[in-house]
């Protein structure tokens, strides 16, 4: 038994700039991620508004090449769904889930390290296709033969650099969910057992293990497209210039195959961070924590039997099961629903900014959900395969649900961070803002799906009735776009004079409001005994004695 | 009762010597450690990677009903007809099975505390992965069709490579292995290293097992 103690040299950060650049401290690849991201957040938005703004009339005004047009939607999905939200819930995963399991670090703190880096890199990388000839313009689902370099189709260097930042991402992924499932499997605190973790700390792991076995599949489908694209190969391709004899449906099985899942890897985590909130400030335990486990390993594992519902109408897919397993995910995310509902049922609630989301994603992921399931029909996906409806749904899943979430999730754990609460009043004007904002841009879209407006157009005809809502829309777009600024006003003003937070502002439940804010170096230096999944309630209340 | 998590005591073989959080990463409780816990998670992804190339294989050559020869050049479809010639790529998995059984013997000398019955093993299985690049290059050369030449030859290249440019990672894996058993930097309590690289080196074995199969004899 040999007993190793810290080195008291490691007491204290350093702050320059060099450490924030060479850092392995889980916190701080944590912050770097959140403003790695918020970054990429503020890039595809401004992609998004492009496409706003040419789309509020009919007709060219804007964007007067098309092409160029492809290249806004394609890199804001790509820039959104690859560069924010997966690596801002990662980032939100490594900051508090060390903490909440009472581990002084994650599993491999250099290989955590590297994992952040790939992303700026990737980033970048995407992003060079402006400057090489245009980006990748087949959208953020690089369909084939529109991926294929061929006349007509995304031909340049684009398409290549979006396939090698995709790659570096999903290596980040890999490698951030391995370390994610060593560090929850290994370095739980003594007391901490698999049954009183905190749930995000589950939808982590769950998440983790979504991560590792799709996002390979993504990888060989990206590596297959290149070869295609590079190197003459025939796997997509189905005809054109190498002679083909490809399958550009075995494609869309490989893509889906990661991407579904991957909508709950974007989710999953929100989903934690909310069941984090609810109950603080219900005052409440969480309802039902052991079902909600379940429901969370339940839509894990079902995720992987969905994927082909994105392809009912290519008929190359056997359609009553992947409609009844697509259905069926809707029981787990019900679970859930009753879960959030009845811990704030009778709650004594407060209704601070944190809450103010979490009740936001809430009600539009709701709404996402149901729209979902009747894309799930397959007469109806019939009618409704890429029109607006689909957008609007994927919005209110991926906006309404994850961006809430992590606004929810960036107003609770800010002091953690930073030691300072941010501001209330801005919080609540940017929710506001937010929230109109949101469904004035995504309600609109249902409509103009049923009425028949096509995704991905740069252009639509004056009489086809759709031109009020594309402006509603527009306007909508604007309005959250106008929502982030007191999100940053508030973010620096509140570093340099915002209220001091203490320990444990908000009366929590979880281990990281044990240790101070921010916390020191490898997180605790006492921990209190852990008897339940929120042992800072036992501490308070007497159930727990701390010597 | 509080829990001193600086006075954390760890036990068995880990990576302590390391860095300060070595004895906080390594389970009290035992079990198995984290960096051969991180390798299997990592082989399972690996796992899945090649199942997606797998599937795309199989589902290219579902579409065919006269696979391999799906060329127009019945020349190219003698090529293709590896069923006909596997006793090359035969000798090249026995090789790769030859070193997964050497790889496991350094594993079970040092073990036993036994440093040069490791470096000689991991020396042969090194050796026998280079030979196996060495043959398949050989392989490449000979074989008279290219990537491009229909998807027969893409799938093939494609999962060959691959697996080729898994064989090779194996082998600066080794090498590493082998330069820090020279140094006498392992010992039957402290060799997590080579147990994690003795699961990738079977893993890449299994798959080039699959891929035999698959290509010369199913």
């Amino acid at each position: 038994m040999a007993t190793t103690t810290l080195t008291p040299a490691a007491s204290a950060y350093r702050t320059g700039l060099y450490e924030w650049l060479t850092t392995t401290d889980h916190k701080r690849i944590g912050i770097l991620y959140i403003v790695n991201s918020f970054i990429f957040f503020f890039i595809g938005g401004l992609f998004a508004l492009g496409v706003r703004t040419e789309l509020a009339q009919p007709g060219l005004q804007f964007v007067h090449d098309e092409l160029l047009y492809n290249q806004l939607f394609t890199m804001h999905g790509t820039v959104m769904i690859f560069l924010f939200i997966i690596p801002m819930l990662v980032g939100f995963g490594n900051y508090v889930a060390p903490l909440q399991i009472g581990a002084p670090d994650m599993a491999f703190p250099r290989i955590n390290a590297l994992s952040f880096w790939m992303l700026p890199l990737a980033g970048v990388l995407l992003l060079m296709g402006f400057l090489t000839g245009g980006a990748a313009q087949a959208g953020w689902t690089s369909y084939s033969p529109l991926a294929q370099d061929r006349p007509l189709s995304s031909t340049g260097p684009g398409e290549d650099l979006w396939i090698m930042a995709l790659t570096l991402i999903g290596t980040s992924s890999i490698l951030g969910g391995i370390n994610f499932l060593v560090t929850i499997f290994k370095m739980r605190a003594p007391g901490m057992t698999m049954f009183r973790m905190p749930i995000l700390v589950w939808t982590v792991l769950v998440t983790s293990v979504l991560v590792v076995m799709a996002t390979p599949v993504l990888t060989s489908a990206l590596i297959m497209l290149f070869i295609d694209r590079n190197y003459g190969g025939h796997f997509f391709d189905p005809g054109g210039p190498n002679g083909g004899g490809g399958s550009a449906i075995l494609w869309q099985n490989v893509f889906w195959f990661y991407s579904h899942p991957a909508v709950y890897i974007m989710v999953l985590p929100a989903m934690g961070m909310i069941s984090e909130i609810l109950p603080v400030f219900s005052r409440k335990p969480l309802f039902g924590y052991k079902a909600f486990v379940f429901a969370t390993a339940g839509i894990g594992a079902l995720g992987f039997s969905v994927w082909a519902h994105h392809m009912f109408t290519t008929g190359q897919v056997f359609l009553p099961f992947f409609s009844l397993m697509t259905f069926l995910i809707a029981v787990p995310t019900g679970v859930k629903m009753f879960n959030w509902i009845f811990t704030l049922f009778r709650g004594k609630l407060t209704f601070s900014t944190p809450l103010l989301f979490a009740l936001g994603f809430l009600s539009m992921f709701l709404i996402g959900g149901i729209n979902g399931a009747f894309s799930a029909a397959v007469p109806v996906d019939f009618a409704l395969q890429d029109t607006y409806w689909v957008v609007a749904h994927l919005h209110y899943v991926l906006f309404g649900g994850s961006v809430f979430g992590v606004m929810a999730g960036l107003y609770y754990w800010f002091p953690k961070m930073t030691g300072r609460m941010l501001n209330e009043t801005l919080g609540k004007i940017q929710f506001v803002l937010m929230f109109v904002g949101f469904n004035l841009t995504f309600f609109p879209m249902h409509q103009l799906g049923l009425a028949g407006m096509p995704r991905r157009i740069a252009d639509y005809a004056s009489d086809a009735g759709w031109n009020d809502l594309n402006l509603a829309a527009t306007i909508g777009g604007f309005t959250i776009a106008a929502s982030t600024l007191p999100l940053i006003w508030n973010v620096f003003s509140s570093l340099r004079a915002g209220k001091p937070a203490g320990d444990d502002p908000w009366e929590a439940n979880t281990l990281e409001w044990a240790t101070s804010s921010p916390p020191p170096p490898y997180n605790f230096d006492h921990l209190p005994e852990i008897r339940s999944e929120r042992p800072l309630f036992d501490l308070r209340h007497g159930r727990t004695v701390v010597h | 009762m509080a829990t001193d998590t600086r006075a954390l005591t760890s036990t068995g073989h880990g990576s302590v010597e390391h860095s300060p959080l070595g004895g906080l990463a390594h389970d009290a409780r035992g079990g198995i450690s984290n960096p051969i816990l991180g390798m299997i998670l990592f082989i399972c992804s690996e796992v899945m990677f090649f199942s997606g190339l797998f599937a795309a294989y199989f589902s290219v050559r579902a579409s065919y009903a006269n696979w391999p020869k799906i060329s127009a050049d019945a020349g190219l479809n003698e090529h293709f007809n590896l069923h006909a010639e596997p006793f090359y790529a035969l000798g090249l998995t026995i090789i790769l099975v030859i070193s997964s059984f050497t790889c496991q013997m350094g594993v079970s000398a040092i073990r036993r505390d036994d440093r040069t019955g490791l470096t000689r093993a991991i020396g042969v299985t090194l050796v026998l992965g280079i030979v196996f690049l060495i043959g398949q290059a050989y392989d490449y050369a000979t074989l008279g069709f290219g990537l491009s030449d229909t998807p027969f030859g893409t799938t093939f290249y494609t999962l060959t490579g691959f697996h080729g440019a898994h064989v090779f990672g194996g082998a600066v894996m080794l090498s590493v292995i082998l330069y820090r058993g020279l140094a006498g930097q392992f010992s039957s309590r402290h060799h997590d290293a080579v147990e994690a690289v003795s699961l990738y080196w079977h893993f890449v074995d299994v798959v080039w097992i699959a891929l035999f199969s698959t290509l010369y004899i199913l």
